[in-house]
């Protein structure tokens, strides 16, 4: 995923927020450009080292994180990343937990408001952003306690060590609780690169940790934004126009009103959205069934999913964008005894994250609160500034547990609904949008059709590669200025043309096509996912091709990337690749690297009829650079392949009049406890390498892994989405 | 007006007896543990105990509990070995991501235990299979049940 | 007529299908018109009534037939005004035809209607100015009841609001358009009249015939049709297949009628759509308890159970089933076979392994002949079309599965495994039901 630039900032303030005796710590680091860190992280460069310690700022000054720690020794860090399901509380305080010498327990957690425009959760760039700078706060704080209670007593700091809070005067055994010098501290200068353990010493990092979520969530005290509750808010339920570009035609107020316990019915400025707010949800509910709105649908009142694979189709041909391009690749291929050309396709997608949409506002003159779950705290808060024409400072956004993001918070559409909705009432307002409406009024991943054409020499290997994109630039709306000046998104090079293959040459184009009648937004491994599966899968017809192993044919391929080739390896030895199959059952291999990551996954599969697939086991190998918390690395493997299983096999969002036709979980499939792999077996590779992103590597992964195991089980190929769509069956083109 | 026993506590409650009791449990009483996933009995993230049986409260109108007992998470007793077990088993094997599902499948998981103490693999699919995860942290979940059966015997 | 097809929008969403008129009816029925004239039959309706004088209208009975009659159904859109008419009636190769509003306005609705013309329409099917109703109006059937009562009922939808809405025309092609065959039809098999208490029977038999043949018009959808589509009276509520679902054989019998039901299970399934043991109303069923049924009077739902246990015994195939009776509880699913672990996901939220309704009973669903009957015809068609049944607290739900990541082969196979996990029945062809019954929707 792309995020925005980072604004450079020279400025540095010591941060007292909060102070009475507190040493309070900020640390700012600019948020990566998403392909920027895939190349660092490619190149062995430190991804991460612009990371600083920051203290007299002059002006704006917008931190990523504090540690505060009070007199009375309670410790809280406040961070930047949302936690969504993918562990990043617990890595944080692991990182900084680490460096200042404290345990696990001692911290307590909170989220960050919204900064200057790098709070954003996504892309699986996480850990890798804060894997430097949360450390050097943990280890500039350390050593300003330490300096501390050494001249309290007057003592040398090399005598001194910490743990568990407390800093240790080893000669004489005398200790001092952080909190008891925590003041002494914050008056001390900040060091601006204080020196960090030495990774042999880790007592934390690398080792498994609890997720420090787990208990708040197990004993159902976690706070979602589905469960804030503000003293006199009312709920309220929307329904907007079901055809994107709709209007309002008409409703019947009175009967709203009607409804026992419904208190308001509202209209949106767009006039495209009514609320019903009641005293509890099922009365808006009702009264939003006695509302009946109706709509005037609009110019997109005629869109069909067959309206956006014809449009994606056509763009196989005519002019295109040239994203990247080495030697001359269309020469070769023109001249090449041997080519071959496969088209893939893959549907719109769905978020449906567990936690339906939801946001609670309330707006006053004098100032705006935003309770919710988002990726993207910043730009919540600034659509209530445009909104409400209040100051910044007055508009306080509070990020609450998000109940699954997989990309959907990172729009904000929902907040901007919201106040525009509350804005109109004189009580906080919470709207819930139902489970219909977050799946008819989601923003999707798009739909797009990819086709590559390869020239092969006499062994079947590439030696010149064409790729076409088509489909719709994500960035475009999400964020303008990412957009190339060529109007290319690079989102879209994820696995593409950035693999762990080297080719002699190749030539990336991109035709782009807007879907009508859909917004369409990131999703869980974004470009990662919509280009793995075309590339795995091709790679996986050009060894059926050359009728070679599916792992020795690509073995072949990776002959400089040692790092995809130790992945590959070893999965295929858990896998056990070179063993005969218990009868009726077929494997498959895909390679990856993305996210910074690198990772080798094999699917044994059986499909005891061409249209059912039992997935006994999975078997990923990944190199993720240093590991700080290996099981929830293994969670996010285990996790990221069943989301990406549900959409391979059953997922395809489609348009009828406009309308999109899955509506609840009973149209929306998702995969089930007795559909999952029987067995995922994650191994983690040991490595120094920085650490790479995580959440959307089992995503990613899951269609051509699923795909390539499938085509060995049935004999045929496996090139549109979801696999077990009729149109699947087609044949690959081969000249020669 | 409506009476219910609720986590051991009678409640009154003003609302119309079509009312789902998930809506009176969250936005009436306050007690939020309980989620809201699909309102159709298809997620079980609602999933509550009546009379110890795992019922989806999204789908359960008021007007239709009478007498019977409701318990929601929050009421699952600390002390009820069964709900203790299995708490320590999601928290042991970190079966959470986003946590959202969990209260339902924990509440599910503690139904199931309860009826058959040493579920195998096909009974345990077999009572959960009703439960999604969108962050599909099935593995785990079987494997906490297992881990919880454990502790039990 | 039942409202053919009536698929509450459960998950949000208007349907806007057109609900469908049972096609073969139809056909049949205008088929025997044809014929009737070829044979050179004589138009010829039934002498008018001469008018007498009327005691003054009762509202709150009208309010009672009206809805034992079940008007409302019919006569309001999906999601539309009560009584404002507008429901179409799809008929695949003759048109659409819409229920006509029936609320006081009056140029769109029967204000201007006298009371004559009213009980002349409902009891004989024809309208002012001589048009000629089709038969989706059950007039051989209100013609059960009296004049007076029926002006009871014009007495009660004059107190209902007004309501402008234009009911549309009809879009009837040549030759059904020709509303005049009707008379053929009705010379055929066309209005009855109120009859006299049977004296050699105590007086709730009288009043359980009355309701059933009556306002229920039971036998419109529980008795077969004969070749000119008027009811088999030989065949009376042996059970019939209307809009592709089972109307099931509501005679005495043991094994395929109500025989074996209890007094007290009859009873509560007709006042409440669901009784232990024989399952929950679906489909048009569901509606007729939703809108009628249920707010009959004791007295009256037990007059309907007498005479239904009057109705001599006739055994139809279709509606047998033998129940078998899976394990208790909530962990007993064999996961080896792929219905079964649909069922598991998708159905058992609510029905539970052991087929016991887990929220409330609604959702028990043991014994009920539509778990293999017929080929599991109602189950297949539940699963493609869903259910919503209006009751006291609020409308209780099936979702349809139609659509979305499940396949037809998926529908198939959970229709078996219910089929063979809950009843005897030897499942057959069921993709291809499947596949018709979504073609149907
Ligand atoms: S919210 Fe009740 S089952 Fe989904
Ligand atoms: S943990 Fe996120 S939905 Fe289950």
């Amino acid at each position: 995923m792309t995020t925005p630039t980072p604004r450079p900032t020279m400025a540095s303030r010591r941060q007292l927020l909060g102070a009475g005796g507190a040493l309070v710590l900020a640390t700012f680091w600019p948020t990566m450009h998403h392909g920027r860190a895939q190349g660092a992280a490619r190149s062995g460069g430190t991804a991460a080292e612009q990371g600083m310690l920051v203290e007299n700022a002059q002006g704006v000054f917008a931190p990523n994180a504090y540690i505060r720690i009070a007199a009375d020794n309670r410790i809280t860090l406040i961070l930047p990343n949302v936690e969504m399901g993918q562990g990043i509380y617990t890595s944080s305080v692991m990182l900084i937990a680490e460096e200042l010498g404290i345990d696990m327990a001692q911290v307590a957690i909170e989220a960050a408001p919204p900064g200057a425009g790098a709070e954003i959760t996504g892309g699986s760039t996480s850990v890798m952003t804060e894997w430097l700078p949360l450390r050097q706060a943990g280890a500039a704080a350390r050593s300003m306690l330490v300096q501390a209670a050494a001249a309290r007593w007057q003592a040398q700091v090399a005598d001194c060590t910490t743990r568990s809070a407390t800093i240790i005067h080893v000669p004489t055994g005398r200790t001092l609780p952080f909190g008891a010098v925590a003041a002494q501290a914050a008056a001390l200068p900040v060091p601006q690169k204080p020196t960090l353990k030495d990774p042999a010493t880790y007592t934390l990092l690398g080792k498994p940790q609890h997720r420090i979520d787990s208990t708040v969530k197990v004993e159902g005290r976690a706070i979602f934004g589905m469960d804030v509750q503000v003293p006199g808010q009312k709920i309220g339920t929307v329904a907007a126009c079901p055809v994107e570009g709709g209007t309002l035609a008409s409703m019947n107020r009175a009967a709203a009103l009607a409804v026992h316990g419904v208190q308001a019915v509202l209209v949106n400025a767009p006039n495209n959205t009514v609320c019903v707010v009641a005293d509890h949800y099922w009365a808006a509910r009702k009264g939003l069934r006695a509302l009946k709105p109706q709509w005037h649908y609009g110019p997109n009142a005629h869109v069909t999913t067959q309206t956006i694979y014809d449009q994606l189709h056509d763009g196989l041909s005519g002019p295109a964008i040239v994203a990247n391009t080495k030697g001359d690749a269309p020469a070769i291929i023109a001249h090449a005894p041997t080519t071959y050309t496969a088209t893939y396709q893959q549907p719109l997608l769905a978020h449906a994250p567990m936690e339906p949409i939801n946001c609670t506002a309330h707006v006053r003159p004098d100032g705006c609160d935003i309770w919710t779950g988002t990726q993207i705290a910043d730009r919540a808060r600034d659509t209530a500034v445009e909104l409400t024409g209040l100051p910044k400072e007055k508009v306080a956004v509070h990020c609450q547990y998000i109940g699954g993001g997989f990309g959907r918070r990172l729009e904000h559409e929902y907040v901007t609904q919201c106040i525009e909705f509350a804005r109109q009432l004189p009580y906080p307002l919470k709207i819930i949008w139902s489970r219909e409406e977050d799946l008819t009024r989601d923003r999707y991943r798009p739909a797009y059709v990819d086709q590559m054409t390869a020239a092969l020499d006499d062994r079947g290997f590439i030696t010149a590669l064409t790729h076409r994109i088509v489909g719709p630039a994500v960035v475009a709306r999400w964020d303008p200025p990412e957009l190339t000046k060529d109007g290319y998104d690079e989102d879209l090079s994820v696995t593409t043309i950035i693999t762990p293959y080297t080719y002699p040459a190749y030539r990336l184009e991109f035709a782009r096509r807007e879907a009508p009648g859909v917004v369409t937004a990131w999703w869980r491994g974004v470009g990662g996912t919509r280009g793995l599966f075309v590339v795995e899968g091709f790679i996986d017809e050009l060894a059926h091709r050359a009728g070679a192993d599916p792992v020795a044919y690509r073995r072949a391929m990776l002959a400089q990337n040692p790092r995809a080739l130790a992945v590959l390896d070893k999965a295929a030895q858990l896998a056990g690749w070179n063993t005969p199959l218990p009868p009726g059952r077929a494997r498959g291999v895909a390679v990856q690297f993305a996210f910074g990551s690198y990772m080798a996954s094999i699917a044994e599969v059986e499909m005891p009829e061409p249209d059912n697939v039992i997935i006994h086991r999975v078997t990923a190998v990944v190199d993720c650079g240093r590991v700080l918390n290996p099981d929830q690395v293994v969670s996010q493997i285990e996790g990221g392949l069943i989301f990406g299983f549900s959409a391979a096999l059953y997922n395809e969002i489609t348009l009828e009049g406009g309308r999109v036709q899955q509506n609840n979980f009973n149209t929306w499939r998702i995969m089930r406890m007795n559909e999952a792999p029987r067995k995922i077996d994650v191994l983690l590779m040991p490595s120094t390498e920085d650490p790479g992103g995580i959440g959307e590597v089992g995503t990613a992964a899951a269609a051509p892994v699923l795909a390539n195991a499938m085509a060995a089980a049935q004999g045929r190929r496996y090139r549109t989405l979801p696999l077990l769509s009729p149109r699947n069956g087609a044949t690959g083109k081969e000249q020669g | 007006m409506l009476s219910l026993n609720i986590n051991g506590q009678s409640h009154q409650v003003d609302v119309d007896p079509d009312t789902p009791l998930l809506w009176v449990l969250r936005d009436v009483l306050g007690l939020n543990a309980t989620k809201f996933g699909c309102g159709i009995a298809q997620c079980g993230a609602c999933t509550v105990h009546m009379d110890g049986r795992a019922v989806r409260a999204c789908n359960l109108p008021v007007g239709l509990i009478g007498e019977q007992h409701i318990s929601t998470l929050e009421g699952v007793a600390p002390t009820d070995p069964v709900a203790k077990a299995v708490q320590a088993a999601w928290v042991a094997l970190d079966v959470v991501q986003c946590g959202y599902c969990q209260p339902g499948q924990i509440m599910a998981a503690i139904a199931l235990l309860r009826s058959v103490p040493n579920p195998t693999d096909e009974q345990i699919d077999s009572a959960m299979s009703a439960n999604l995860c969108r962050c599909g942290t099935y593995v785990r979940i079987r494997a906490a049940i297992h881990h919880a059966a454990g502790a039990l015997a | 007529m039942r409202n053919p097809k009536h698929t509450r929008s459960i998950t949000g969403q208007p349907d806007t299908t057109l609900p469908r008129y049972p096609l073969d009816r139809v056909y049949a029925c205008l088929r025997g018109s044809f014929s009737a004239c070829l044979l050179g039959g004589v138009a010829l309706l039934a002498a008018t009534p001469h008018a007498h004088a009327a005691p003054p209208a009762s509202v709150e009975n009208g309010r009672y037939l009206a809805r034992a009659a079940d008007c409302e159904v019919c006569h309001t859109a999906e999601g539309g005004t009560p009584y404002a008419g507008g429901r179409a009636f799809s008929l695949p190769g003759i048109g659409v035809m819409y229920a006509p509003n029936i609320t006081p306005d009056k140029t769109a609705g029967i204000g201007t209607w006298t009371d004559q013309q009213f009980v002349d329409a409902v009891r004989k099917g024809v309208s002012p100015h001589w048009k000629h109703l089709y038969p989706a109006m059950p007039y051989p059937a209100y013609a059960r009841m009296s004049e007076a009562q029926v002006r009871d009922i014009r007495a009660y939808l004059a107190t209902l609001p007004v309501s402008p809405q234009k009911t549309p025309e009809n879009a009837i092609k040549f030759p059904f358009s020709i509303r005049g065959l009707m008379v053929f039809w009705n010379m055929l098999n066309g209005p009855a009249a109120s009859y006299a208490d049977d004296p050699g029977k105590p007086a709730d038999w009288n009043r359980g015939r009355y309701l059933v043949e009556g306002p229920g018009h039971c036998a419109d959808c529980h008795t077969p049709r004969t070749a000119t589509f008027g009811l088999d009276g030989k065949r009376a509520l042996g059970g019939n297949v209307v809009n592709g679902w089972r109307a099931y054989n509501l005679t005495s019998d043991k094994q395929s009628g109500l025989g074996a039901w209890s007094d007290q299970d009859l009873a509560q399934y007709l006042a409440t759509g669901h009784a232990d043991g024989h399952g929950t109303a679906a489909g048009d069923m569901a509606d007729v308890v939703g809108h009628s049924l249920r707010y009959l009077s004791a007295p009256d739902i037990h007059a309907m159970v007498v005479y239904l246990r009057s109705i001599p015994p006739l055994h139809t195939a279709e509606d047998t089933v033998e129940r078998t009776t899976p394990p208790a509880g909530d962990a007993t699913l064999p996961q080896t076979t792929r219905g079964a672990r649909l069922y598991a996901s998708a159905c058992a939220g609510c029905h539970m392994p052991d087929g016991t309704g887990r929220q409330s009973s609604f959702g028990t669903i043991t014994g009920a002949r539509s778990l293999g009957a017929d080929n599991g015809r109602n189950l297949v068609q539940i699963l493609v079309q869903g259910s919503g049944m209006q009751t006291t607290t609020g409308v209780q739900i099936m979702p349809h599965f139609a659509g979305g990541g499940l396949s037809e082969r998926d529908l198939a196979d959970i229709a078996s495994f219910v089929m063979t996990h809950f009843t005897t029945a030897t499942p057959h062809n069921m993709e291809q039901a499947v596949h018709d019954a979504k073609e149907a929707k």
